[in-house]
């Protein structure tokens, strides 16, 4: 393994961990663009350039800004001394292990054990642009239609309801 | 003359052995090269602002140190690095002392990819127009996190202030972008400069001199200083409301990187621009193509940086919410226009006609948009009312 | 260098790490963000199939990444309006509190 890998994953996963533990939503949502920063960092090692930065423009940018926000708007009269886990909390880190421990098992005895890189690969932007407009086009349009979709309900939705007289 | 600094680096790194050692050094070289010339410029762009500004404001700005007033940022350096650091103590210290890391380092990685001169550019990305708007991001994290930190109401409200100002404008800022990067078919910066290369007759093939590059141009300069929060889009530190918004509890050397990183974040901005529309490194005239490409990128981001500092004296600042309709009703449908406009642009003819074409679609709705806004708002003559 | 079978160990640790973020924890938000870290995780594989495949020039994998991405900021603006509306009429964010349809 490259050193860079073990550098990035380690940064990574340790972020999300704290993402999911630590007790200030603040903090959490910054731990939440280092995860994301990270997985960019990832996606770069993959040469995967375009991917990397739209990652970090999408999520670091606007996705974590937008918890952020939510986070403020949402700072409730709760009482901070309560758990941050809620009830059934076990029951839910079970899962979770068995979760990763299926998958690790099933990666570990797949022929993705060991396998190496088949040379040099890249994704240009003008190669991925032809893929977006010859065979992509229809998913692309659809794409744009969810986003203004999503924009005006979450506008709609997020709306201060008008007083009635 | 040229290339003297290229080749200058080239000799550095054939001192090196050959392999992984070059890479890293040619990657020191180029940092170095970058932290230096603009931590440099930053310190002259400095006194000469308040020079300027004192002269618009009919006074004499700093001129006690040294030769008129030159060695000033010397004595500003100094004193920020020998000023008691204080940190509230009720602020939230690991974030508090991160929130201006986070500014300075991504907007010296947004230098890296904004070519300076003829094969001057420290990385030259496939994505790297991409890249620059990326790491931009992380700009609107840094000033939460110095707001949130600092336990303040004043800071809270001058983040809260800078976060939606900056999400408001990247959107023009990009749009504007896009239309060059759709001409141009490339998103890398260095390819976009070379686009602009060639004259026709004396006139450059520069971007800013179409229709379409013009209003994008503006647009692009406008939505630049809301993005780095300069005058007359500075709100969130508007100091007669809020103090000094997100950076009140910063003091000392931290204050100072803050400063730092704004101004980076200005030059960035303003070689972007030079990028995408003033043609890059390229000379303005065929005949001054003996000058240097450097000199040129740096006289270009000075002269932007002039432009920059005659705003800041003239205009005044803004209230909050005509910040905000002059974003999504004035800057965000004109950017749109803009881009329809370089399509247009595109696919018809070279000639008189294109240029009339897209000079009325640019035009008709700037005047129409115009109006409509300023007929709606329903201004009646000021009446002052004195204190008695 | 890194073998495939390292990525996919990564994105399966932040699959779980989401996964059991998004089940335990009492804030409306940060299950939500649970739910993005297993997007992300998922998007990893894509990357990592992409480039670890025989025919990386189909840019399957990248495409699918690109529309991912677009699609999980539509899901996290929408879902975070809601949380804020559910906010507004039930005075907290709590999930284990949002029960009025329990039985």
């Amino acid at each position: 393994m490259s050193a860079t890998f073990v550098m990035l994953a380690v940064l990574t996963v340790v972020s999300a961990v704290a993402v999911m533990l630590l007790r200030n939503l603040v903090h959490c949502a910054l731990a939440l663009a280092v995860t994301f920063a990270g997985l960019a960092g990832i996606y770069l090692q993959l040469n995967a350039q375009f991917v990397g930065f739209a990652q970090l423009l999408v999520y670091v940018g606007a996705v974590a800004i937008l918890i952020v926000f939510a986070i403020l708007l949402t700072r409730g009269r709760e009482p901070p001394l309560q758990s941050v886990f809620s009830g059934s909390a076990i029951v839910g880190f079970g899962i979770a292990i068995v979760v990763f421990a299926v998958l690790a098992t099933m990666t570990l005895s797949s022929r993705a054990l060991g396998m190496e890189k088949p040379g040099e690969a890249n994704a240009s932007v003008a190669q991925i642009g032809e893929q977006l407009m010859t065979r992509y086009i229809l998913p692309l349009e659809v794409a744009g239609l969810l986003l203004t979709v999503a924009l005006i309900g979450a506008v709609i939705i997020a709306m201060r309801d008008k007083e009635p007289e | 003359m040229d290339q003297i600094f290229v080749n200058l680096k080239d000799w550095l790194v054939a001192l090196f052995p050959a392999g992984r050692q070059q890479e890293l050094v040619s990657a020191l070289i180029s940092v170095a090269a970058l932290i230096g010339t603009f931590a440099g410029l930053f310190a002259l762009t400095t006194v000469l602002e308040r020079k300027g500004l004192g002269r618009i404001q009919n006074r004499y700005g700093p001129n006690r140190v040294g030769p008129y007033g030159i060695l000033q940022p010397m004595a500003d350096g100094l004193k920020a690095l020998t000023k008691e650091d204080v940190v509230p103590r009720s602020a939230d210290q690991v974030v508090h002392f991160l929130a201006p890391l986070v500014l300075v380092a991504p907007v010296f990685l947004a230098l890296a990819v904004v070519p300076m001169g003829r094969n001057m550019a420290a990385v030259d990305f496939d994505a790297g127009i991409l890249f620059f708007f990326a790491v931009g991001a992380a700009t609107e994290l840094s000033v939460f996190m110095a707001g949130w930190s600092s336990r303040n109401k004043y800071s809270l409200l001058g983040a809260m202030r800078a976060i939606a100002q900056m999400i408001s404008y990247e959107v023009p800022l990009i749009l504007s972008s896009l239309a060059v990067i759709m001409i141009a078919g490339s998103l890398s910066a260095v390819t976009i400069v070379e686009k602009q290369a060639g004259y026709s007759g004396l006139i450059p093939h520069w971007f800013v001199l179409t229709p379409w590059g013009f209003a994008g141009f503006i647009l692009f300069m406008i939505a630049a200083a809301a993005e780095s929060n300069r005058s007359p889009f500075d709100l969130p530190e508007g100091e007669s409301e809020i103090i000094a918004g997100y950076y009140i509890e910063y003091s000392g050397f931290k204050f100072a990187l803050f400063f730092l990183g704004e101004y980076i974040g200005l030059f960035a901005a303003s070689g972007l621009a030079i990028t995408l529309f003033l043609g890059g490194w390229n000379a303005p005239f065929p005949f001054l193509t003996w000058i240097p490409s450097y000199v040129w990128f740096f006289g270009k981001l000075l002269a932007l940086i002039a432009v920059f500092i005659w705003v800041r004296g003239t205009l005044p600042r803004l209230r909050m919410d005509q910040l905000m309709n002059f974003a999504w009703k004035f800057m965000l449908p004109m950017a749109l226009i803009n881009l329809l406009t370089a399509g247009v642009w595109h696919f018809t003819p070279p000639g008189l006609a294109r240029w009339i074409i897209c000079a009325l679609l640019v035009f008709g709705p700037y005047v129409a948009l115009g109006r409509t806004l300023f007929e709606s708002k329903k201004l009646a003559k000021r009446t002052y009312s004195y204190a008695e | 260098m890194t073998p495939l079978h390292s990525y996919l160990l990564l994105s399966a640790l932040l699959f779980a790490v989401g996964l059991g973020g998004a089940l335990t924890r009492r804030n409306a938000i940060i299950v939500l963000v649970g739910i993005e870290l297993m997007l992300n995780a998922a998007n990893l594989n894509f990357i990592a199939f992409w480039r670890y495949g025989q025919n990386p020039q189909a840019l399957t994998g990248i495409v699918f990444v690109i529309f991912s991405i677009g699609v999980a900021a539509a899901e996290a603006a929408v879902g975070l309006a809601l949380i804020i509306s559910i906010y507004r009429h039930y005075k907290t964010a709590n999930v284990d509190q949002i029960d009025s349809m329990k039985g």
